[in-house]
């Protein structure tokens, strides 16, 4: 749908999640200019593992995401060039006990009814998976499903593959969004200007909450604090995405304290990542040698062997989090034009392509590939903010 | 005859002590890091890199570039430019991320 815009689309933020929405926009024949006060990637995308995972999700409308975005990734993957570092690796739940595997048991039995292959692992058979696993552990499942990319190459390279229909307008602040007399969106402003267009992506990540709120409406994103642990360069020493099976339930929880649960992986770089850690302490960037110290027990515990390698650096990103754990996706029925992709949590390299594609068929009014119902941005209104003047 | 740092300084160095590059015998002094003692020797070079195989040796000397990584005894990825030289010190080439022996 031309407009007299020089822009169809405005995306807010150019992570892997407004990436892969002026990606899909651009696909569609939409002209989208992608805003962000930072660099591209700058943010929680920058700061992830690039975990495509199916494993971790029960049976419902996030694993329903996870499952379209993870074919959207495999197609990506022909399309995008190699540097993207996409690996169909598989991904490997162990669990320490008993009581755990039959819980993991239990868990895989309603994922398979979901559409998701998951193949349990015994435990003499791990180490065939994985050679320096621990010994002792109960047992595993494998997921074949489960994948990873690079992310901030990932959404670099969907940036540059939409092609001359997106433009970049990075290190630009969005101070305030425009609205005509009839409260439908009409572009953003920023620090340079005014940028003209009908829709707004909101792909804001963490910080998505205070975009909505120059809109008048609430979506209370919060951050969720995550580190990861880099190991010095290795060979293959970690084959799949290896975690402990309590990992799902400190991704489904919703404490404020400090959680960690080991989470394993290596890279076609080298190093190994180890997760994960959870924790609401807002923005706070300090560094927490707690929270490093429980990612190295845990990671240790799972593989001796890193025990004598060294850890290089750590960093650190807010992941954002909505209080059900599913993101905001889709067009805002209190704000005509306005549309969000964000607050995806952990999982928003996974669940990037979807929700752009998502974004696109809402934009230009076509069907979204899945039930967008349980995304609705409107979900935790109690009530209606004030629109803006 | 030119005239050596420790010489400006007025340095007095106790005696000299030998590790071993790759099973050869190199003389160090007290004090000296294990690149220093190495570029006495005249050895420039002591880790290839892990895509091409190129040799390394110093670059920043101040610990900053992790170009000077060798396996010190046993141990890889030691920044050769800050470890002290010990007596008896086997320094070895370190080929790559040095941990071949790890690989799946």
């Amino acid at each position: 749908m031309p407009t007299g815009n020089l822009s169809d689309v405005i995306v807010v933020g150019a992570g892997v999640v407004g990436a892969a929405c002026a990606y899909y926009a651009a696909g569609a024949g939409l002209r989208v200019t992608v805003v962000d006060r930072g660099c591209v990637a700058g943010g929680t995308t920058g700061a992830g593992e690039g975990n495509l995972l199916v494993s971790d999700k029960e049976p419902g409308p996030e694993l329903e995401l996870a499952l379209c975005s993870g074919r959207l990734w495999a197609e990506l993957a022909g399309t995008l060039p190699p540097r993207i570092e996409y690996e169909p690796k598989g991904g490997l739940v162990v669990a320490p006990g008993a009581a755990g595997m039959s819980a993991l048991r239990d868990f895989t039995a309603r994922q398979r009814t979901a559409g998701v292959t998951a193949e349990e692992t015994p435990a003499e058979r791990l180490r065939d998976l994985e050679p320096h696993l621990a010994p002792g552990l109960a047992g595993g499942v494998h997921y074949p499903q489960d994948a990873q990319v690079m992310p901030a190459l990932a959404a670099a390279h969907l940036l540059r593959a939409a092609g001359g229909r997106v433009r970049l307008r990075l290190g630009e602040e969005v101070t305030g969004l425009l609205a005509g007399p009839d409260g439908a969106m009409r572009g953003v402003r920023t620090r340079h200007g005014e940028i003209h267009a009908p829709y707004v992506v909101n792909a804001a990540g963490t910080w998505g909450g205070e975009l909505a709120r120059l809109a008048g409406v609430e979506l209370p994103v919060l951050p969720r604090r995550g580190f990861v642990l880099v190991t010095e360069p290795l060979p293959r020493v970690v084959r799949h995405k290896v975690y402990a099976a309590d990992y799902v339930a400190d991704v489904a929880s919703g404490s404020a304290a400090l959680q960690t649960s080991a989470v394993v992986e290596g890279t076609p770089a080298g190093p190994v990542l180890i997760g994960a850690s959870r924790e609401r302490v807002g923005f706070d960037r300090t560094l927490s040698p707690r929270a490093l110290w429980r990612l190295a027990a845990g990671a240790t515990a799972l593989f001796p062997v890193l025990a004598a390698v060294r850890a290089m650096r750590a960093y650190t990103g807010f992941r954002p989090y909505l209080p059900d754990h599913l993101p905001a996706i889709g067009p805002d029925p209190r704000v005509p034009g306005l549309l969000h992709a964000c607050g995806h949590e952990g999982a928003g390299i996974g669940l990037a392509p979807a929700t752009g594609l998502i974004v696109a068929r809402c934009v230009t009014g076509a069907e979204p590939p899945l039930d967008i119902g349980p995304f609705a941005p409107d979900r935790f209104a109690p009530s209606a903010c004030t629109a803006p003047d | 005859m030119a005239r050596t740092p420790a010489d400006l300084v007025g340095a007095q160095p106790g005696p000299p002590f030998e590790i071993t590059f790759d099973g050869r015998s190199v003389t160090a002094r007290p004090g000296q890091t294990v690149a220093a003692a190495l570029w006495g020797a005249g050895i420039m070079a002591w880790r290839t890199t892990r895509d091409g195989g190129r040799p390394r040796g110093v670059f920043c000397g101040i610990g900053q570039c992790f170009d000077c990584l060798a396996t010190v005894n046993g141990r890889p990825n030691r920044r050769a430019c800050l470890v002290p030289a010990r007596p008896g010190d086997a320094i070895v080439t370190q080929e790559g991320h040095g941990h071949d022996h790890l690989a799946v």
